[in-house]
């Protein structure tokens, strides 16, 4: 069957698609985006954690079917997502030209200087995590940048409490996750700074 | 595999009823880990999330009717007034992933003994409103769960709403696990007072085939209450009266040994959710007297 759908703020069209396949399977084999992570296919490690309509979902759980005419967003639209919601625009692609093409998410890499993050194009998060030491193998990493974004979008000054409630469902096996409380943190912070 | 896209709740009755083999996916949170695992092939698979009214509900004089898609999320957020007991269940659920996408339906669908609704639904009082091509009818909780993952659903019918009474008094949900998150229940218990009839109603899960109310342990508990006055004197439940509630809740758990607990642990550990969760319930009832005392 084909599935047609909104992913990073672009329309795109899967074909063939096999019915029982999950969205995960066709963002990465079908649309060449392996940002969100194949770990467990149950539901329970979060690595393909993207966002259908605004909401965090594990996409291994999401038939392709169910995903006809609606809005995903991956990690690799992220860093854009984050931009429009900053200027206050749209990220989803709901009004028009925002969003991130399949050849950009496909060859999207963290551009600019890593340790001081200038040259931009990574989202805060994405910048926390780095400057907090929060990836190790990094194989949890793009479930875990969704999932907290959508945290601080939601609640932009979160109790530790609340981060580990927000991340519970995304598994590390590196880090201990002490480093990606900090990175949290760090974007919590900065992001009411305003920096 | 054939996916079929119903656009309204007809649409999908008459699909039901001509493709009764056809495999309902809501939040898709156990149909698609049975489909990647290469567990289930359905031949049809009927999809739910375009059905609007599934995702509605509304609070009644008497009761709240969930549509069957409302996902644990909004529950949690939305109805933890009405129905404490099911947003607390709802809480311990999975993952915010998870609970994004999953509701009572599909756990009503899947009917495991483990499932976390199942225990705050017995515990509320509460009817399954299913549906087919045929007509309407609603199922009484307590008559719902048949068999281990087996429910009283023809197969032609759907789930339409769950019709749970409102809280008339305090409701508490406990669940033993390794977790605090992400964590399939070794056993759980919910409990719910009802002070405008002067009942407790029970709910156990994951020690018995099926979720199970501990009836003995309710009437016990009833007559007790009845017999000390309770009810009106408000007055601190004698450790004896939950000692031996706790007991008859473990008696009414016929659990199995498995990788998640032993039968004589599950059944240990419902005896001591059943007199905490009483205790925790009782204590907060006589709170709330005690304030309405104070205003009169
Ligand atoms: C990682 C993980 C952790 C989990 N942890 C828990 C947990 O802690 N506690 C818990 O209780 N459950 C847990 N589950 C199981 C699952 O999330 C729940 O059972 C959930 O309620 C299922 O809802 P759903 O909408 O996703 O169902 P689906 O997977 O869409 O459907 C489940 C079943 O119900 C049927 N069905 C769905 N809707 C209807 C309807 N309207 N009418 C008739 N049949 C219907 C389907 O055909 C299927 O048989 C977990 C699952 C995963 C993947
Ligand atoms: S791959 Fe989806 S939760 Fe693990
Ligand atoms: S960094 Fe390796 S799993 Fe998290």
């Amino acid at each position: 069957m084909r599935v047609n759908f909104t992913v990073n703020g672009r329309p795109q069209e899967a074909d063939d698609v096999w019915e029982g396949e999950s969205l995960l399977y066709v963002l990465r084999e079908r649309l060449g985006l392996p940002g969100s992570k194949n770990a467990c296919e149950q539901g329970e490690c979060g690595s393909c954690t993207v966002r259908l309509d605004g909401v965090p979902v594990c996409s291994c759980l999401v038939a392709a079917g169910q995903v006809q005419g609606r809005e995903v967003v991956t990690v690799e639209g992220l860093a854009d997502y984050a931009k429009q919601r900053a200027e206050g625009g749209c990220a989803t692609g709901a009004c028009g030209s925002a969003g991130t093409s399949l050849d950009e998410a496909k060859g999207w890499q963290a551009k600019g200087d890593s340790q001081t993050g200038e040259g931009g194009e990574l989202s805060p998060i994405q910048q926390a995590f780095m400057d907090a030491g929060a990836v190790q193998c990094g194989f949890c990493t793009p479930g875990l940048l969704v999932a907290a974004d959508e945290m601080l979008e939601r609640n932009p000054n979160p109790t530790d409490a609340d981060i580990r409630e927000a991340l519970s469902g995304n598994l590390c096996r590196c880090t201990g996750y002490e480093k990606i409380m900090d990175a949290v943190r760090l974007a919590a912070a900065r992001q009411s700074e305003g920096v | 595999m054939d996916f079929l896209r119903p656009a309204s709740w007809e649409e999908a009755l008459a699909a039901k009823a001509e493709h009764p083999t056809a495999v309902p996916i809501a939040g898709g949170t156990d149909v698609m880990v049975e489909i990647n695992f290469d567990h289930r092939r359905p031949e049809y698979l009927l999809d739910l999330n375009r059905i609007g009214d599934l995702y509605e509900w509304e609070v009644g004089e008497e009761s709240v009717r969930l549509g069957a898609s409302v996902p644990y999320t909004r529950i949690m957020e939305n109805l933890r007034a009405e129905l404490p007991g099911l947003a607390l269940a709802s809480h311990t659920v999975a993952s915010p992933q998870i609970r994004n996408r999953g509701g009572v339906g599909g756990n009503l669908g899947t009917a495991s003994p483990a499932g976390d609704a199942h225990p705050a639904l017995l515990a509320a009082g509460a009817e399954v409103e299913v549906e087919s091509v045929r007509g309407s009818r609603r199922i009484p909780i307590d008559e719902f769960y048949t068999g281990v993952k087996r429910n009283a659903l023809a197969a032609d019918e759907l789930i339409r709403a769950v019709h749970v009474k409102k809280a008339d008094g305090p409701q508490q949900f406990s669940k033993v696990g390794t977790r605090n998150a992400m964590v399939i229940a070794v056993c759980a218990f919910g409990i719910a007072l009802h002070p405008e009839t002067r009942t407790v109603r029970t709910g156990i899960g994951s020690a018995a085939p099926t979720p199970v109310r501990a009836r003995a342990a309710e009437e016990f508990l009833d007559a007790a209450l009845e017999e000390g006055g309770f009810w009106d004197n408000g007055k601190i439940i004698t450790p004896s009266v939950a000692k031996q509630f706790a007991e008859l809740c473990s008696a009414a758990c016929n659990p199995i040994d498995d990788v998640r607990g032993t039968a004589s642990y599950r059944r240990h550990a419902v005896g001591v959710m059943a007199r905490r969760t009483l205790t925790w319930t009782w204590e907060s009832y006589r709170g709330t007297r005690r304030t309405s005392e104070g205003a009169a």
